[in-house]
């Protein structure tokens, strides 16, 4: 036999194969279960983790090289749209309100997304699994810094997007997708996977991303929508993994099953009540709109999803609970939310606004069945109150969901006029809850969300004013109080957009560019 | 009409985030590397303890016996964030490509010395393991470290090691006759007496909890020797001298890694120990131990290449650990 001819064999599978495979072994001096620890106690069974495919084959010399031709690129273009004022080219200032959603509530997730990678990454006992994670953990922390540098010319100009960090820990709203991520990544390996790898980058990744990107596209922001695409060229590797995690766990053993089917219930639910914000970001905060929140929904979720469903059937795997109730709120959650944070805008860093007469409209069209009979009346009679003097900001604090942490402002199945309540008693305590899906997800584990760090809660206990604020002092003002606590500026960060010095800067900034000053 | 917005001079409002310029000041522009590091992971009001470590919080400092006022005096005197780290890899492996393309397209692999080529197999390729084991201990830190600055260049230093165990397992298919050559090194790995100190020492590390003993066992006392040892030392110089350039052309990269890398350690270790007399004590008592442990776990390694030598080239090599330890303030 020639040696040299089958040195040259080798075809790529194979040779990747040597590349990651054969780095791993069987470890003898510190037992494999000490070295792995967290593999067993979800529960889940594996028996022979070199069965798991791997979905994408890439070296890291040939990752370092593709990635650094993408980053060029993309730095480039970011440099270029801030030295041009690119900001001014955008369609109308209400849309820079989507891109303080984005950065607030958005990039640091994408953050906890390389943390969360980082830890599967260790902590799988096979290599394939392990470098594919490692890889993501790394194209994460990619995401949550480009965002940061594109969205960074953004807030030299514009307000709310200032103390994102900060108030990503203590904003009322921003812990709706941080409690989501702190839920993965508290969870065990596989589960996590299942959550983010699956459920999220899989399921509903393009119900996030489509939206914010092609809503920046739509609306002239090409420094967004340039990060958006140089992304996506990353998720194709990340949707990959997602699904290769589920298949493998499911071949593994039936026992597995369950377990699995359980956690996609949940993490499906649990993305959908984020995405409320996206929602409501499309159907309110575009000024030039690309879809509807329902629209968006049946095509990403109910024809994309439902084929994916279909395919996995044959592992036993049905599509997630609770879907009959999505399937009647796409009519009416972006409303909900909207108005929402149409009431509690002094408490909240991007700016609301009551939608013109077009864009209602334009939701009248999209929305047949609930705007114009439940939604736009409301709305216009805000306006109307607004022009009188009467802007209604709302100072009570809502009651929290226990588990979306989203305002209990969901209505019942079947009956939109309806606020839908849950509750459970749990050691002496009483929870409440937006829904059955979150109530279901609590009895799960009632242990893990009785700790959730609940922001309206935290209020009231009096965990949420500077140090040396005294709450019994005379004329205390617990509200502005609290907007100290989130370092948010009064009256330029927060409130209506009209009026808002965002709004005056932009108008006079364009005026400059188009008229002799 | 086209508007020109470029014509637009207009004051910004501020030049940076209000965590960046309350470390920074607030009238000066931030880096990329420091709006990309500082204070980027989360640290207050964490919603549920982890399922798989009670005991703390999602990230929490209390996981180190190195205790910090502030997680961000750590600096990567690199400034690597993403972008600047992978284009720096990017120039590193086009060097590493042309110089696999000159090696395989002149036929260098087979003008080396029949004892050369078989030294290199055995002391080289069972090294891809260790550097398997090196992208565990960076991957346990990213997740476990506490603070961006810290946590970030390790996820760095990790995927770095795996490129490492691939270029080395490059070099093993391109010397050996067959993949066999990858077998019989994990053979040896495994098996032969020589590397067990070795693998005993990387698997030790796989079950420590602390990430700031994990960061002291690889990156302070692991490379801290194996590198000079076996790239500086071993490579470019004694198996260079006896004909063996092409492998030194081979293994650039690591050597190029280490000196760029090193400067990176040296500047944690330097932090750390600078914060406070308990910080170096411990990081003093950790990198004794490792120290004394690595040289132990390489000195059969080193005989490979060395023979007789090994002993003598080895205790050099601690000296200088020594003296770079000692001006990153760490006495040994
Ligand atoms: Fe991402
Ligand atoms: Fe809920």
């Amino acid at each position: 036999m020639d040696m040299k001819v089958s040195k040259k064999k080798l075809g790529l599978k194979e040779k990747y194969q040597h590349m990651t495979r054969g780095l791993g072994w069987e470890t003898t001096y510190q037992s494999m279960d000490d070295v792995f620890p967290f593999v067993k106690y979800e529960g889940i069974k594996i028996h022979d983790w070199d069965k798991w495919e791997d979905p994408f084959r890439l070296t890291m010399d040939a990752y370092w090289k593709y990635q650094a031709e993408k980053e060029r690129k993309l730095y480039a273009i970011i440099d270029a749209y801030a030295q041009n004022n690119g900001h001014l080219s955008v369609t109308d200032a209400r849309y820079i309100n989507a891109v303080k959603l984005f950065l607030n509530g958005i990039s640091p997730l994408e953050y906890m997304a390389h943390r969360g990678f980082a830890m599967t990454g260790r902590q799988f006992p096979g290599v394939g699994p392990r470098v594919a994670c490692l890889m993501q953990s790394l194209d994460e922390i990619r995401h949550a810094q480009t965002q940061i540098h594109s969205i960074s010319n953004y807030n030299k100009y514009y307000n709310g997007f200032h103390e994102y960090r900060h108030m990503l820990e203590r904003v009322w709203y921003l812990s709706v997708p941080r409690s989501f991520f702190d839920d993965a990544v508290t969870a065990g390996p596989f589960e996590f996977m299942v959550a983010i790898g699956f459920s999220f980058e899989y399921v509903l990744t393009n119900l996030l991303f489509v939206p914010f990107v092609s809503g920046a596209a739509y609306n002239g922001d090409m420094g967004t929508m340039t990060f958006g695409f140089s992304a996506q060229s990353d998720e194709a590797r990340h949707m990959t993994l997602g699904l290769e995690v589920i298949k493998f766990i499911l071949e593994q053993d039936p026992d597995n099953l369950p377990i699995v089917q359980q956690w996609i219930d949940k993490w499906t639910w649990r993305g959908y009540r984020v995405l409320t914000l996206v929602g409501m970001m499309m159907d309110y905060m575009l000024p030039k709109r690309i879809m509807s929140w329902k629209e968006a929904w049946e095509v990403y979720f109910e024809e994309n999803g439902g084929a994916l469903f279909k395919d996995l059937a044959r592992y036993g795997i049905r599509p997630p609970k609770w879907l009959d109730q999505i399937e009647q709120d796409k009519d009416h959650i972006s409303h909900q939310a909207w108005a929402t944070f149409y009431n509690y805008a002094a408490a909240c860093n991007f700016h609301t606004w009551i939608p013109t007469d077009d864009e209602m409209d334009w939701l009248s069209q999209k929305y047949p069945n609930s705007f114009d009979k439940y939604y736009r009346p409301r709305l216009e009679h805000w306006r109307e109150e607004a022009k009188k003097g009467n802007r209604f900001y709302n100072k009570t604090l809502p009651m929290l969901c226990q588990t979306c942490q989203i305002p209990m402002i969901f209505t019942e199945p079947g009956d939109p006029t309806q606020i839908c309540y849950r509750e459970v008693d749990y050691k002496d305590n009483k929870y409440h809850f937006c829904s059955d899906g979150c109530k279901e997800i609590f009895e799960h584990e009632p242990e893990k969300y009785i700790q959730s760090w609940l922001p309206v809660h935290q209020i009231y206990q009096g965990n949420c004013f500077n140090e040396g604020v005294d709450p019994t002092a005379e004329g205390f003002d617990p509200l502005a109080a609290v907007l100290d606590y989130y370092h948010l500026n009064f009256g330029r960060d927060n409130l209506d957009f009209e009026g808002s010095e965002d709004q005056k800067n932009f108008d006079e900034w364009r005026g400059m560019a188009t008229k002799n000053v | 009409m086209h508007i020109d917005l470029r014509t637009v001079s207009i004051k910004p409002q501020r030049q940076t985030f209000d965590h960046i310029a309350r470390r920074i000041g607030p009238d000066k522009a931030a880096s990329r590397y420091q709006e990309g590091t500082l204070d980027v992971q989360a640290t207050h009001n964490f919603h549920y303890r982890p399922t798989w470590d009670p005991e703390h919080e999602i990230f929490d400092a209390s996981r180190s016996a190195i205790k910090m006022a502030d997680w961000y005096a750590f600096k990567d005197p690199r400034q690597f964030y993403y972008g600047a780290y992978t284009l720096a890899r990017a120039k590193q492996q086009e060097t590493a490509e042309s110089n696999f393309d000159f090696v395989e397209g002149r036929g260098l692999a087979d003008t080396l010395p029949a004892e050369l080529k078989e030294t290199v197999l055995k002391l080289l390729i069972p090294l891809r393991h260790a550097a398997w084991g090196g992208n565990m201990n960076g991957a346990f830190i990213t997740a476990y470290g506490y603070g961006t600055a810290l946590t970030q260049p390790c996820l760095y230093h990790s995927m770095d090691q795996l490129g490492i165990a691939q270029y080395i397992t490059r070099v093993g298919l391109l010397l050996g006759d067959d993949v066999e050559v990858l077998d019989e090194a994990k053979k040896h790995w495994m098996e032969d007496s020589a590397w067990q100190g070795l693998r005993r020492y990387v698997e030790d590390c796989f079950v420590l909890k602390d990430p700031l003993e994990v960061y002291v066992a690889q990156m302070v006392a692991l490379d801290g020797l194996l590198y000079p040892l076996v790239y500086e030392t071993i490579i470019d110089n004694v198996l260079a001298s006896q004909g063996g350039t092409p492998i030194a052309m081979l293994t650039q990269f690591m050597t190029d890694w280490y000196a760029e890398t090193k400067k990176w350690v040296d500047a944690t270790v330097k932090t750390a120990a600078a914060e406070s007399p308990e910080n170096k004590a411990q990081l003093e008592k950790w990198i004794t131990h490792w120290r004394d442990r690595a040289a132990a776990a390489l000195m059969p390694v080193a005989q490979i290449a060395l023979g007789a030598q090994a002993d003598a080239l080895t205790s050099e090599l601690v000296g200088q650990f020594n003296a770079r330890l000692a001006k990153a303030g760490v006495s040994l």
